[in-house]
């Protein structure tokens, strides 16, 4: 088990109801944590997400270290 | 100096005209995008910028170096608009100066349509008929996620 840190925006902020939160997991890639995330709060279906780790967009099969910040990167709108 | 940032106030033309004003340039070519009122059939009342903005903060950085790269040198601001925005207000501005002209209005095309693409921004649109939606996400195909 590792803990992390997520970061929620948008889409997810407003389904999970908090902006972050720290989790034991037992996830191994940050597509593993997604899977995981989105059984336990039945998270909306997306296409073209992104993942960042530590604050850069990353892999989805990235390995996840102990204390990780994590961020799910709804589709994105700007301009 | 920093050339990509977020707002949370109104911002100004006038301000990013300043800011790239360079003697060195004799072309200067903005764009400003506005707050329309309608999308996608809908009337829009107001809408809601969100972002991740220390990731975005360092991929509009990058953006604009590739700008520099592709396009040659020249002086570059961009600044987006967070929380709540009405119709009408600026919502990004871009301006570019460069030395000639064709480099300034293609560094500021890849600016804002890769700023479009690749900055973690979202924006939620409040509806008249008293609906909401994040754009790009609401209607997203019911496909399961694909891990790209």
């Amino acid at each position: 088990m590792i803990r992390v840190q997520i970061e929620y925006f948008a889409i997810l902020r407003e389904h999970v109801g908090k902006n972050v939160e720290e989790i034991q997991t037992e996830a191994i890639t940050a597509a593993g944590l997604f899977d995981e995330l989105a059984e336990r709060y039945d998270f909306p279906r997306m296409s073209h997400m992104k993942v960042a780790i530590n604050d850069e967009f990353d892999d989805w099969d990235s390995a996840l270290a102990e204390g990780d910040s994590i961020a799910f990167i709804p589709p994105v709108a700007g301009g | 100096m920093k050339r990509f940032a977020f707002s949370h106030e109104a911002v100004s033309g006038e301000a990013v005209r300043r800011l790239v004003a360079d003697d060195a340039s004799g072309a200067y070519v903005a764009f400003e995008g506005w707050v329309r009122n309608h999308n996608e059939g809908q009337r829009v009342l107001r809408l809601e910028y969100e972002a991740f903005e220390s990731l975005g903060a360092k991929e509009g950085e990058r953006i604009i170096r590739e700008a520099e790269e592709r396009f040659g040198i020249g002086t570059v601001y961009c600044v987006h608009r967070l929380g709540q925005l009405e119709i009408g207000d600026i919502a990004v501005i871009v301006g570019v100066s460069t030395p000639h002209r064709g480099e300034a209005f293609e560094a500021c095309r890849y600016i804002i349509d890769e700023v479009k693409h690749r900055v973690p921004i979202w924006k939620k649109e409040y509806y008249e008929n008293g609906d909401s939606g994040w754009v790009n996400c609401e209607r997203c195909s019911a496909a399961a996620h694909d891990h790209d």
